[in-house]
């Protein structure tokens, strides 16, 4: 193969195509829609790059993967070479190159994208991240550094506190993370769906921490089993990725019939207790007709859920438009395939319910955008006097999560803002000396990523405290 | 893993279990309750905590098997393992000087008021004990809660031991007496138990707590799956609860609520083998 490609050569390059498993077989199942890329794929599609001098995709990527230089070894064939690039700088690439919004971030930037398509770093990222995890023996063996004999407890086992983990150990320092459930992950297990982000992959990512040294200790609930004074105690310092694992709930007429479920209950029956499997306990209502209220990706996750687990009708009802809607354009063109319905414009008023407690019926109220919010969004106005029914027998409620008061009830010094997550400086310090947080439990609901970047920056934060602390 | 250290037979279908769980034996509090999750494959189980023994590092769990998961929690032998506990959560009880107080247990509810009428005692409570069951075998730790109870008081159905009928006809006779009437009363038991004593105290306005077991799954507030109502609002029995003022409960729409899964779980039954199908009691919920 051709190593030095001209510019032009590399603009002739179409971008790739993912495979993909076909709408109609995979709605009857929960295997991974996307099939990943061949070797050749991959390689090809690493040759788009133009290698450009500003490479500002570095830039939009919140843990600033190095994404020129492992895609530059890529596309010469040097596998080895771009794992190793790529696993320096990103604790969890196998995870990031399946969930991350890149076409908001490293691909919205890329210089290839201002005539025709970015470079797809995503689905490049996944194909090295997935070659490393296959071909542990062909990595350059990592050598972690003498021991600084200092610990840092992690609560939370999510994306901020895995790369925190991974981060940190390659410094040296002894860590334990302290996981609430009974499994590790935090909303990679028990909120993305088997088909977006395969459980083994998550197992394999935890499993290489493991080998790191990192000590995981999970059914800790801090704020109950123990608090974070006590880990103050027993620690050099301390990182809080404990998310937002609190539903906002509707607050609207038959909240509480059976059938409605938060999106959080929902998936977790369904990913954390594989409610889905017919060998497994743990049961769920399969809907024949489901609306899911909300437009991000736990409302996308939960509707295709719903259409796997056997309804008919898996509905969508969201009260701006499909422009406002903050799920990845990936998500939404796969529900789409799938096909789930999408009624815009629209907000539930009252979940009807039977005669024996039931869900029967969602009333909607139709809406039409007006003046923009605070957050720059159009705001959903109601349609005076516009209401319609849909005839569905389960509701979930996706419209979002706050945070958990579990721990920070027990942690009253602990400086909190209106919402009750934590305030920390851009280095996710707290005002406690000693103590910081990252992810969701600070931003409210985001992204994998964001909590990821969080992770990277605080564990800077926390190895130069310790260093201080000496 | 958390060790079984003891596993004993109260009553039928009823165990009384000891497991090594040093940091929860240190943070529990009276009230407060455990997630278990026996096996990889299994259900998360909430088990109000009945005991703990912080030097030892252990706590009692009261389980009576109710359907699969249950079941294989009561057949982990002393020397077993069970894969997963946490807790401790939920609010622990709060423990006030009332005077006099009584405690109402029914079934397996008894065991869960153990701690809890422990606690009001060694607070100075003059605690009147009422236990009620089926028949005699169902009737648990009469002497356990007689070491610290005024008196313990016995309604069978059947009335194989003390008064025959229901708990709540004996506490009608407490309330009708101005020497006995009780100043709180606490009952835990299956949910109609509960609401029967709700409603027998409700005219009189005597604060009456009762303690809830809905459907739950991490017990830390994030499913929302166990909410109840109380008064106007929702709450999260996980962590708003377990204990809640009984006259405003809805206890309805939570024995509804309960009856959510009866087909998977009739479904997950009728797959067992005979002889452990056998080994689970149809509660009244």
């Amino acid at each position: 193969m051709k190593k030095n490609l001209t510019p032009k050569e590399r603009m002739a390059i179409e971008r790739v195509k993912m495979p993909e498993q076909d709408p109609q077989r995979r709605i009857g199942n929960f295997e991974e829609v996307n099939q990943g890329l061949t070797e050749e794929q991959a390689i090809r599609e690493a040759q788009r790059c133009l290698l450009c001098k500003s490479r500002p995709c570095i830039a939009g990527c919140p843990v600033r993967v190095r994404i020129p230089d492992f895609i530059a070894a890529l596309a010469e064939g040097n596998l080895p070479e771009a794992a190793r690039i790529l696993l320096a700088d990103n604790t969890l690439p196998a995870v990031c190159g399946r969930v991350c919004p890149q076409e908001t971030q490293c691909e919205q930037v890329c210089v290839r994208g201002a005539k025709g398509a970015p470079v797809a770093v995503g689905y490049l990222e996944r194909f090295v991240a997935d070659w490393a995890l296959a071909h542990p023996d062909k990595l350059p063996k990592e050598e972690l550094p003498e021991s600084t004999g200092k610990k840092v407890a992690i609560v939370g086992s999510g994306p901020a506190g895995l790369t925190m983990a991974g981060e940190l150990a390659r410094k040296g320092h002894g860590v334990t993370l302290f996981e609430a459930l009974h499994d590790t992950g935090g909303v990679l297990r028990y909120g993305i769906p088997e088909f977006r982000l395969p459980k083994r992959i998550v197992d394999t990512e935890v499993a290489r921490l493991q080998a790191l040294g990192v000590e995981i200790e999970c059914n800790v609930v801090v704020g109950k089993t123990v608090t974070l004074d006590e880990l103050r105690q027993e620690f050099d310092a301390v990182f809080i990725g404990n998310g937002a694992g609190l539903p906002v709930m509707l607050n609207i007429e038959g909240e509480n019939l059976k059938g409605v479920y938060s999106a959080n209950e929902y998936l977790t029956r369904v990913n954390l207790m594989a409610a889905w499997r017919n060998d497994h306990p743990t049961p769920i209502i399969h809907g024949k007709r489901v609306a899911v209220i909300g437009g991000g990706n736990t409302a996308m996750d939960a509707v295709r859920t719903s259409k796997r687990l056997g309804a008919d009708r898996s509905i969508i009802v969201y009260r701006r438009t499909e422009a406002e809607m903050p799920a990845r354009l990936e998500e939404v063109h796969h529900a789409k395939e799938e096909g789930i319905e999408f009624i815009l414009l629209a907000a539930p008023l009252e979940i009807l319910g039977d005669e024996n407690g039931w869900v029967k019926g969602l009333l909607c109220q139709r809406m039409q955008l007006g003046e923009p919010d605070a957050s720059g969004r159009r705001r959903p106005v109601a349609i005076e006097g516009e209401t319609f029914e849909l005839e569905v027998d389960v509701v979930v409620n996706a419209i979002g999560t706050r945070a958990n008061p579990l721990l920070t009830a027990t942690a009253p010094d602990l400086r909190l803002n209106k919402w009750g997550n934590i305030e920390t400086d851009e280095n996710g310090a707290t005002n406690l000396p000693g103590v910081f947080a990252g992810g969701d439990i600070v931003r409210g609901g985001a992204t994998v990523i964001l909590a990821m970047g969080d992770g990277k920056s605080a564990a800077v934060a926390i190895d130069s405290f310790l260093k201080q602390k000496n | 893993m958390f060790k079984v250290l003891q596993n004993d037979t109260l009553a039928p279908n009823v165990h009384r279990m000891v497991i090594h769980a040093p940091r929860i034996a240190k943070a529990r509090k009276p009230g407060q309750f455990v997630i278990v999750h026996p096996e990889a494959d299994g259900e998360r189980i909430p088990l109000t905590i009945g005991d703990a023994d912080p030097q030892a590092g252990t706590i009692t769990l009261f389980i009576q098997a109710v359907g699969a998961s249950t079941l294989k929690i009561v057949t982990t032998p002393a020397g077993g393992s069970l894969r997963d506990i946490a807790g401790p959560l939920g609010k622990p009880t709060e423990i006030e000087k009332w005077g006099r107080v009584a405690c109402v247990g029914g079934g397996l509810g008894t065991a869960v008021l153990y701690p809890l009428a422990k606690a009001l005692a060694e607070a100075g409570n003059e605690v009147t004990t009422i236990i009620g069951g089926r028949a005699k075998p169902y009737i648990i730790l009469a002497d356990e809660l007689a070491a610290f109870s005024t008196d313990v008081l016995v309604a069978t159905e059947d009335g194989s031991l003390g008064q025959q009928g229901f708990v709540t006809n004996v506490l009608k006779d407490l309330i009708d007496n101005p020497d006995t009437r009780p100043n709180a009363v606490f009952a835990i038991g299956p949910v109609p138990m509960m609401r029967a004593v709700a409603e027998l105290t409700r005219p009189y306005g005597i604060k009456t707590i009762v303690s809830l077991n809905p459907i739950m799954i991490d017990g830390t507030g994030m499913c929302g799956g166990c909410r109840v109502k109380v008064g106007d609002e929702t709450k999260f029995a996980c962590v708003d609860g377990p204990e809640f003022d009984g006259h405003l409960v809805d206890f309805g729409l939570l024995m509804d609520r309960l009856s959510m899964y009866r087909d998977t779980e009739a479904k997950i039954m009728a797959e067992l083998p005979e002889e452990l199908r056998d080994k689970i009691i149809k509660v009244k919920r």
